[in-house]
């Protein structure tokens, strides 16, 4: 029998993939700076837009999510009652 | 050469009639074949009409070979060939069967040059479909099927009242740019909208698409919806309706996916989410937008074929496909989980993967037309996908808390099929122009540029971001076990509510106008016998009268001719002598 993964259940190595991932936000965010930019709107002049953008879409998209839930959300069976 | 071989949708048709009487490995064979043959032919076929023939005066044209029927041709071919390979090891000829004659119509309606072809293959379409979803054999299954099919005809309907209305004020069955003007154009863009789940005529996708077999699903995520799209580029391009439905579509269906429970619910709103991209294109009509409707719809089929195929290796393996059910997969499915990850990747447009190459000509072409609501409601929809099916899939699937589930990667044919689509997803991601190439329209478009890359992967990873950070704040909305209402409830509760309206309303009417009714004519009846008692009564005692009969004996014949009057016992003459009294006394008093 084949050996299974154990790789995420060691708290070390999520510390270590979540560095990684932090590490590579402040990359993108410096990356910026030396890329030639084609700005699409008077508003993506801004730098690290699209990274504000992207943070509170999800934000917002998770809180009315929630939102929602409170209305449209219904136990399993609800169409076999 | 090739005009005097069969078209591809008969091919598909006709082949799978004979896959039942074949057993084992040449079963297998054959079927995979089918595709292969058909790709040939489709490569070697000809610019123009082909494949015509006449029927009851009219011309069906079974082949019009053009650049965008083409692409789609290609991809259609080559995700049925990705299908039955995944599916191949299923003991169930009824799948095999449909799903090869399903894959056939669609060729058919993406090849038909005019009405009467594209409505007899969309009809197949719907009711081989509709077999795919039987297919699980459960009563969930057999109810959604039921709606899905009814849902479906009623938008045949409408497709088919707009193409007769269409020929009769056009006076030909062939059929190209329609573009929305008069009663027709609206019957005819309803129905194809339908097919292509465009909101709100969307319910019956993520109502009846995970009820499907671990195999099936594969089937139905790739050609129903994208056949209608491609109709919709053909028909009506440049319709502005498509944008704002598009945006509303690209929208909408995130909220939904964020909250469902079933992975394959998830991918099914995922899936309107990026239909919503393509529809957005199609309205845009320009050359950039039209050539990106048709890009994204080529990589969505396989990246989405292959998140399909990731969710059916789950079921298949495990039995179970609801979020609060599992988890921790990547232990001993490794392989399942790296596909899975390759298509997540591919459907939030990564850099390096299909979809990067193709959303990003649909989003460009709303920065050309200045759409800037648009842009900014696509921008927040492609975090939004990320969230949802690029992280939330794989990660519930695969990664969060193990649910102790020790299952294996699937068997080797179903691990093939997702290997080939993972590479497809990463080859087109890293070499665009071969696809660029299909496209209808010449493409001066470089998606590799440094802003554009960059900007996308802050969009992306700050979104990653921020479900990194809900998830380890428990601010994340928990899984539950729960369905989520949507538009089909106005027809399966609303729907079974007014039928119990109906029922109490207008059945009581019923009752009552019955029981008006009853009594109206009873009392007429009445009326009408005591009058004729009467009249031969006054008529009898005058003739008595007259022969002399007073008192007892008087008042007893009264008595039992009024008996046999009301009982019916007069006898045949005396009633023949009344009526003839009666015409006699009509004709002396005219």
């Amino acid at each position: 029998m084949k050996k299974e993964l154990t790789l995420f259940d060691k708290p070390k190595n999520v510390k270590i993939l979540l560095i990684c991932f932090y590490c590579s936000l402040v990359v993108l965010l410096i990356a910026e700076f030396f890329i030639h930019p084609h700005p699409a709107f008077y508003f993506e002049q801004i730098k690290g837009f699209s990274a504000v953008y992207g943070f509170f879409s999800c934000v917002l998209l998770i809180f009315l999510a929630k939102l929602l839930r409170l209305i449209v959300m219904k136990k399993e069976d609800y169409y076999d009652r | 050469m090739t005009g005097d071989l069969l078209p591809p949708a008969l091919i598909f048709i006709v082949a799978a009639l004979l896959v039942p009487f074949l057993r084992g490995k040449t079963q297998s064979g054959y079927m995979l074949l089918i595709p292969v043959v058909s790709l040939l032919i489709i490569m070697n076929a000809p610019m123009g009409r082909i494949w015509t023939f006449d029927f009851w005066g009219y011309t069906l044209i079974m082949g019009r070979i053009d650049k965008l029927s083409l692409v789609f041709g290609y991809i259609f071919t080559i995700m049925a060939f990705l299908g039955i390979l995944f599916a191949l090891k299923v003991k169930d000829n009824l799948q095999h069967v449909s799903a090869i004659v399903y894959a056939g119509a669609t060729l058919g309606v993406v090849f038909a040059g005019d009405f009467l072809t594209l409505y007899l293959f969309w009809e197949i379409m719907a009711v081989s479909s509709t077999f795919l979803i039987l297919a699980s054999r459960t009563d969930a299954a057999r109810k959604a099927g039921f709606r899905y099919i009814l849902v479906h005809l009623i938008g045949g309907l409408f497709l088919l009242a707009g193409i007769v209305l269409y020929i009769q004020e056009t006076g030909t069955t062939a059929f190209n740019y329609i573009g929305l003007s008069g009663t027709a154009s609206w019957l005819i863009f309803i129905g194809i909208a339908l097919n292509a789940a465009a909101i709100p005529l969307h319910a019956w996708l993520p109502d009846a698409y995970p009820m499907g077999t671990p195999t099936s699903t594969v089937f139905l995520s790739a050609f129903t919806t994208k056949s209608a799209v491609y109709l919709l580029i053909r028909t009506f391009p440049g319709t502005e309706l498509l944008i704002w439905i598009g945006a509303f579509m690209v929208f909408v269906p995130i909220f939904y996916a964020v909250l469902e429970n079933d992975i394959r619910r998830v991918l099914a709103y995922s899936l309107l989410n990026q239909i919503g991209f393509m529809l957005v294109g199609t309205g845009i009509g320009s050359q950039l937008a039209l050539n990106g409707a048709v890009a994204h719809a080529f990589c969505h089929i396989l990246y989405k074929g292959l998140l399909f195929m990731a969710a059916g290796s789950v079921l298949q393996m495990t039995g179970k496909i609801k979020c609060t059910e599992i988890g921790g997969l990547y232990k001993t499915m490794p392989l399942t989980c790296l596909f899975c990850i390759v298509g997540a990747a591919s459907i939030s447009a990564f850099p390096l993967f299909s979809g990067f190459v193709s959303k990003s000509m649909v989003v460009t072409a709303t920065v050309n037309e200045n759409l800037v609501l648009v842009y900014l409601v696509l921008q927040f929809a492609s975090a939004g996908v990320f969230h949802h099916a690029g992280i939330k899939v794989p990660f519930f699937t695969f990664f969060g808390h193990d649910s102790g589930i020790r299952a294996k990667d699937p068997s080797w044919n179903m691990v093939l099929a997702m290997g080939l689509a993972a590479f497809a997803c990463i080859f087109i991601g890293v070499f665009p122009q071969p696809l660029y190439n299909l496209l209808p329209f010449t493409v001066d478009y470089i998606p590799y540029t440094g802003a554009h890359v960059v900007g996308q992967l802050q969009l992306l990873m700050f979104g990653a971001l921020a479900f990194a950070l809900l998830i380890l704040s428990g601010y994340y909305p928990p899984e539950i076990k729960s369905i989520n209402l949507d538009v089909d409830w106005t027809y399966r509760k609303l729907g079974t509510a007014a039928y119990g309206f109906l029922d109490r309303t207008l059945n009581a009417v019923n009752r009552n106008v019955e029981q008006t009714l009853m009594t109206v004519v009873k009392g007429g009846s009445g009326f009408f016998r005591q009058i004729t008692v009467h009249l031969v009564l006054f008529f009898s005692i005058n003739l008595w009268l007259l022969q002399g009969y007073r008192d007892k004996h008087l008042a007893l014949k009264k008595q039992r001719l009024y008996d046999d009057v009301v009982q019916g016992t007069l006898p045949v003459g005396i009633g023949a002598a009344v009526a003839v009294s009666f015409v006699v006394l009509i004709y002396v008093l005219t």
